[in-house]
């Protein structure tokens, strides 16, 4: 444990002289207020309390932008070290790959945390200066906070993963942006397309709520919306949500955040420095 | 301390390593040469069990390669030592010692051992080569390793530098340490290794002593001979010599007949101001073995 604790030290220290703690921190605290203040006009039609409507904002927000943070923190974890030639030495000392890997993971998921505390606790902020029945959606916003970790661990695992088949820093680039579009965009727009065609039938009813769960950012959207009492205000998915209880939605993104982590390990213990 | 025995790497149709046995012993500085391509590295890395060797086997500290134990007890300097170019020398140390399970605060004294304590906390990416490679060796020292694997570690250090690097290797082998390096400048590993080893190929040509390597070889041995500008075609015709210009005259004999040729030249007395006995060097042994393997 005190080599991961060493590792991820090293790596909390390389990621704030990098400015990557201080670009995470502006972007989620700039996107969080921009939301806050577009989000205050319809609160009166909804009848929510405005966190709990900031929420909602939110995890559409989080989709987006948790997993591209994530991927931005990790795509470089192996195919730079291969690239500045840093790696051979590492591997031949007293520390197990799997040490390795989980002092990054460690130091990057405390960088997305901090990031994530800042955005959210501006969104809350805000929530609490114009409404003062707020406190309402602090649970919500819990689940929203923890939720989104777990979907930053799930695409940290697969930027490492990633980043261990690239080898190449530019490669591994291409390719987490590449898995951000497939997972974060393109997946909901072939359902999106799947569902139109389908009209209502089995699909929709059937398979549709089973392969949004084979998604993290799905999962994740389905978690919070499915727990939050203003599913209304970001309907959309909100007929699925109603079909997956929120402790399935949000076990399978435990077992995504899991199996990242697994699947970046398989792939590193390939890599012959 | 290292045992390889029969140690054969292939990489597709390429044998990389073809049948090396080479053991390093407590406190023993085996010099590894070779060509580029010879499979110094490729030896250095299968011992650090980077890259698997397809068959022999190798022992390090009584433990398989790659085991936690043989890990502990082997410090790697790899060629172009490399770092993160955004921690400071004393951060990157304090990994390194904490990734031993040694306290991050002796830093300070390995850099200082190595001569970096003035840039210790100044960020690794505004440092040259030869800082690099310095910080390459402290890290090489931490936690007193039984085995060193050095991989062309004088390479960008200049000459004050170097013999510095060669005086902590020689505290080290006091020590106990066994020392397995390899290097190009072969003038330099001469005087400062027990033993030399030549891979040529891939396959180990030579493994011995530098005196042994050259009684084996038979080399002749070079006499230059100073004489006056009145006397030197009297000395090269009298010792059968040839004149290589105003004053010198130059001779070349076998091994077991350099004592009677210096007494020859002591003979002739006051015609002569100098005699120098140059044995053939480790560039002429290295190009004798390589070649008499290609054979």
């Amino acid at each position: 444990m005190t080599r991961v604790m060493a590792g991820a030290g090293s790596e909390i220290r390389i990621a704030m002289r990098n400015r990557w703690v201080a670009i995470a921190v502006a972007m989620m605290a700039l996107f969080a207020l921009v939301l806050s203040a577009a989000g205050s006009a319809p609160t009166g039609q909804i009848g929510a309390d405005k966190l709990s409507v900031t929420v909602a904002s939110l995890t559409s927000l989080a989709v987006y932008l948790v997993p591209l943070l994530a991927l931005l923190m990790s795509f470089d974890a192996v195919a730079g070290e291969i690239e500045r030639g840093t790696l051979p030495l590492i591997l031949t000392y007293p520390v197990s790959r799997g040490e390795i890997l989980a002092g990054k993971f460690l130091a990057h998921l405390a960088v997305l945390g901090i990031a994530l505390l800042a955005g959210y606790g501006v969104a809350a902020v805000a929530a609490f200066a114009f409404d003062p029945g707020a406190a309402a959606g602090l649970p919500a916003l819990v689940r929203l906070l923890l939720s989104s970790l777990l979907l930053g661990a799930a695409f940290l695992g697969a930027g490492y993963a990633v980043s261990a088949v690239s080898r190449r820093p530019g490669a591994a680039a291409g390719a987490a942006i590449g898995l951000w579009l497939v997972f974060v965009v393109l997946y909901d727009l072939g359902l999106l397309a799947a569902v139109v065609a389908d009209g209502g039938g089995a699909f929709t009813t059937g398979v549709f709520p089973w392969l949004l769960l084979a998604n993290p950012a799905d999962a994740f959207r389905l978690y919070n919306l499915a727990a939050s009492e203003a599913a209304g205000a970001a309907a959309g998915v909100a007929g699925a949500a109603q079909t997956i209880p929120p402790a399935l939605a949000l076990s399978l993104l435990l077992v995504w955040a899991a199996g990242g982590f697994a699947l970046a390990l398989l792939a590193f213990r390939r890599v012959r420095p | 301390m290292l045992t390889c025995s029969r140690v054969t790497r292939t990489f597709g149709a390429v044998e990389a390593l073809r049948d090396v046995s080479l053991s390093v012993a407590e406190g023993e500085r085996v010099a590894l040469l070779g060509h580029n391509g010879a499979g110094k590295s490729t030896l250095m890395k299968t011992i650090l069990a980077l890259i698997p060797a397809t068959s022999g086997e190798i022992r390090v500290a009584g433990a398989a390669p790659g085991d936690r134990a043989a890990r502990e007890a082997t410090a790697y300097l790899p060629e172009n030592a490399a770092f993160h170019p955004a921690l400071t020398g004393r951060e990157q140390i304090a990994l390194y010692l904490r990734l031993r399970g040694e306290p991050a605060s002796k830093a300070g004294s390995l850099l200082e051992r190595v001569g970096l304590e003035q840039a210790a906390d100044r960020r690794i990416g505004t440092y040259s080569k030869g800082m690099r490679q310095r910080v390459g060796l402290a890290q090489a020292l931490i936690g007193r390793p039984r085995l060193m694997v050095l991989d062309e570690p004088t390479s960008g250090l200049d000459p004050v530098s170097r013999r510095e690097f060669y005086a902590i290797l020689a505290d080290l082998a006091r020590d106990g340490t066994a020392i397995l390096l390899s290097s190009h400048a072969l003038t330099e590993v001469e005087a400062r290794t027990d033993r030399i080893a030549i891979l040529s190929k891939g396959r180990l040509v030579a493994n011995d002593t530098l005196a042994n390597l050259r009684r084996e070889a038979g080399l002749p041995i070079h006499i230059q001979v100073a004489a006056r500008p009145e006397t030197v075609g009297d000395v090269a015709r009298r010792l059968d010599g040839t004149r290589v210009n105003g004053v010198r005259v130059d001779l070349t004999c076998a091994h077991g007949d350099k004592l009677s040729r210096l007494g020859q030249i002591a003979g002739l007395g006051g015609m002569i101001e100098d005699v120098e006995v140059i044995p053939p060097s480790l560039e002429d042994l290295y190009t004798h073995f390589s070649r008499r393997a290609d054979q």
